[in-house]
């Protein structure tokens, strides 16, 4: 039971990384990229925009980190939990 | 030495060098061809993984679908990427957990269901053969321009070589392969692209020369560009002219297609624990990104590159400063020796309309209201006069339009072909896994040896080269199309089911069967309503524009919402049915967490 409990407890806190990522892969693609573009068009980045450069690059470089970060984050949650391999 | 002999001394190094893998990496047994026997370490898996995913269309056509419409097809960038951060987060790890073979055995076992299990193998069958038609198609097209062959001796002679490695070495034999076939198209696609920014704007990277200066003129690069196509009618290149909800569900639809693939999936089950698969997907990602970072500088360059061709005076000052490009000079030029070569293709030509010796080369359309209008007016234009610019040339063309040496096109021509082999490896691997594992020992033959269950995989593998082929030579006209068909459906059905799965205890059965049926049916119904059923011109029972479609919904778009009604079907089905029962939900407790991995699969 108390196994039970510890995996809930795992499984809770790798649902809460995972919406936090989420959040900001949906922030930095759908939102800086396309929709909330507008808003920052003030900023210029090379000849463009700030937006224009989030659609175009930004969020590839961001997506690399989410991915690593995820990866190092649960690696750790697993060891605090005694789950990992 | 002449180019043709360059092209044959590199395209037959990489091939002599694939089949060396190959010979070396023999599967012997079923693990060894359907994962590799789990041994791939995260890194090498997440190279194999970027050449399994980049396929013709990243390495051929996407620079040039970005060239020709600038910001709004950023679309392909974002969406042909952050699948991955789906794929890291919420199923390559849970599956590898799994440890078995192939994606339908997942969606058979958590879902209890042998029609389950069949239904998952009806929509990979479809994703991966519309796919790797698309593959072969590209294979044929690159050998006859730089072999000098015909299209059809082209694609045979791309079969015979992935029957070599892929039915010799399985998974194993195309995971190296892979690797080996990421590093010539990587190399292929950024020598050119560092030559040409470095003649644009003096970067050595691409992709910070894309928000550089143009050294010509003295501006910013994309400011340069913006002038010069809205010059002539276009509009312009970071501006955004679709619809925005397009623009979303688009994006949306192709990463969730991205993380549905089955093709892509499989790559996960190589690596030997839990960890490295979320890692492998980093990599993976990391390998991707250095082609997805270069294609915007290719494409916004060579967009530039053509159009001051066309302008010679754009080059350094104003659009219209020097007549356009004279007929002579395109016949007798050495610099422009790559029209000549590439109109024999058909991809590319033009047409001296009103006969004055020029080749005006503006947008019809979006004239009137721009400068080009002056001189359409002063120079009796009667219309554009660059008739066919193929998207696809603006990679292929690329080393010859800024006068790169021949081992360059050379390389480039290997690297074409790099990427569609890899891609139709792994493609035909999945299709076989699912034929031999799924269908001959899941539904056929339970009891088949492990010998018998090897053989019939090679088989399998082994006719869907020659379907693929033949498909190939007669394209059913439909090419272009399957990008949307392959997506849509991975979107549709696969993806939701999966991640259902993993995530939730209460989707049963009747919840999962329902659900991909009703996203799978919906997203090809849509897709077939404005492009013809079966792609068939003259089927479609709606005008394929967007104010046809619903919602300003593009047919490419519909995957997300093939995906949503997938969910919300199989929310409500499970909610009015039994839970599944106990032994399943102990079985999702247990792919929750990484420990035991190791031994998961044995039993």
């Amino acid at each position: 039971m108390s196994d039970r409990q510890s995996s809930n407890a795992y499984w809770q806190a790798n649902l809460r990384i995972i919406w936090i990522s989420l959040a900001i892969w949906a922030l930095v693609s759908y939102g800086f990229g396309i929709v909330l573009r507008p808003l920052i068009a003030s900023i210029p980045v090379g000849g463009s925009d700030l937006g224009f450069w989030f659609a175009q690059q930004g969020s590839i470089l961001i997506f690399i980190v989410l991915i690593f970060f995820y990866a190092w984050r649960m690696n750790k949650l697993d060891r605090e939990h005694g789950v990992e391999e | 030495m002449s180019q043709f002999t360059l092209n044959l001394l590199v395209i037959g190094a990489s091939f002599a060098l694939y089949i060396g893998i190959a010979i070396w990496a023999r599967a012997g047994s079923t693990a060894e061809f359907y994962a590799a026997n789990r041994g791939v370490s995260p890194v090498m898996n997440g190279m194999a993984t970027a050449a399994d995913w980049m396929s013709a269309a990243s390495f051929i056509s996407m620079a040039g679908l970005i060239a020709f419409t600038g910001y709004d097809n950023s679309t392909y960038l974002m969406g042909w990427t952050g699948g991955y951060v789906l794929l890291a987060l919420l199923l390559a790890p849970y599956l590898r957990k799994f440890g078995k073979f192939t994606v339908p055995e997942f969606i058979g076992d958590r879902f209890y269901s042998q029609t389950a299990r069949i239904i998952g193998v009806i929509c990979l069958l479809i994703i991966s053969i519309t796919y790797v038609i698309g593959q072969m198609t590209g294979v044929g097209v690159t050998f006859s321009r730089y072999l000098e062959v015909s299209n059809s001796t082209g694609l045979w002679i791309g079969a015979a070589l992935v029957f070599c490695y892929a039915v010799l070495g399985g998974m194993k034999g195309i995971t190296y392969t892979q690797v080996a076939q990421y590093i010539v198209l990587i190399i292929a696609y950024t020598i050119p692209a560092v030559f040409i920014a470095m003649q644009l704007t003096g970067h050595v990277l691409p992709q910070t020369g894309l928000f550089g200066t143009h050294d010509a003129s003295g501006v910013k690069f994309l400011a340069k560009l913006d002038q010069v196509v809205t010059d002539l009618g276009f509009g312009s290149y970071t501006g955004h002219h679709n619809s925005t909800l397009d623009m979303v569900l688009f994006t949306l639809a192709l990463m969730i297609g991205t993380a549905g693939l089955p093709h892509v999936i499989i790559r996960f089950f190589t690596v030997p624990k839990v960890a490295d698969a979320r890692k492998s997907a980093g990599w993976a990602l990391v390998f991707i990104a250095l082609l997805y970072t270069v294609a915007p500088a290719v494409g916004s360059m060579s967009r530039f590159n053509l159009t001051a061709t066309m302008w010679p005076g754009a080059e350094t000052g104003e659009t219209f400063s020097q007549p356009a490009v004279s007929l002579d000079a395109i016949a007798n030029d050495p610099d422009l020796q790559w029209m000549r070569n590439w109109q024999t293709t058909g991809l590319l030509n033009w047409e001296d309309k009103n006969g004055d010796g020029l080749i005006q080369y503006y947008n019809e359309a979006g004239a009137a209201d721009a400068p080009v209008a002056a001189i359409i007016e002063e120079q009796g234009l009667v219309g554009n006069e660059l008739t066919t610019v193929n998207n696809d040339i603006m990679v292929l063309a690329n080393p010859e339009i800024a006068n790169l040496p021949g081992w360059v096109i050379a390389i480039v021509a290997a690297g074409g072909l790099a990427a569609a082999l890899s891609t139709a490896a792994g493609l035909l691997l999945a299709i076989s896994g699912a034929v031999s594992h799924d269908l001959v020992k899941g539904a056929i033959n339970p009891n088949i040896s492990e010998k018998g269950e090897l053989l019939a995989a090679r088989v399998s593998m082994g006719v869907s080269i020659l379907v693929a082929t033949i498909l190939g030579l007669n394209p059913p006209g439909f090419a272009a199309q399957t990008v949307a068909l392959a997506f849509g459906l991975a979107a549709s059905s696969i993806f939701p089911v999966l991640m259902m799965g993993i995530f939730s205890k209460r989707v049963n059965k009747q919840g999962a069967i329902w659900g991909m049926i009703a996203g799978m049916v919906s997203t090809i119904v849509y897709i077939f309503t404005y492009k013809g059923w079966f792609f068939v011109a003259g089927t479609n029972m709606l005008p394929d524009t967007p104010d046809a479609w619903l919602l300003g919904i593009s047919p490419a778009s519909f995957g997300t919402i093939g995906a949503l009604i997938n969910f919300g079907v199989a929310y409500l089905v499970s909610s009015m049915t039994e839970e599944p029962p106990v032994e399943v939900q102990e079985l999702i407790e247990s792919i929750r967490v990484p420990r035991g991995a190791g031994e998961a699969h044995s039993h």
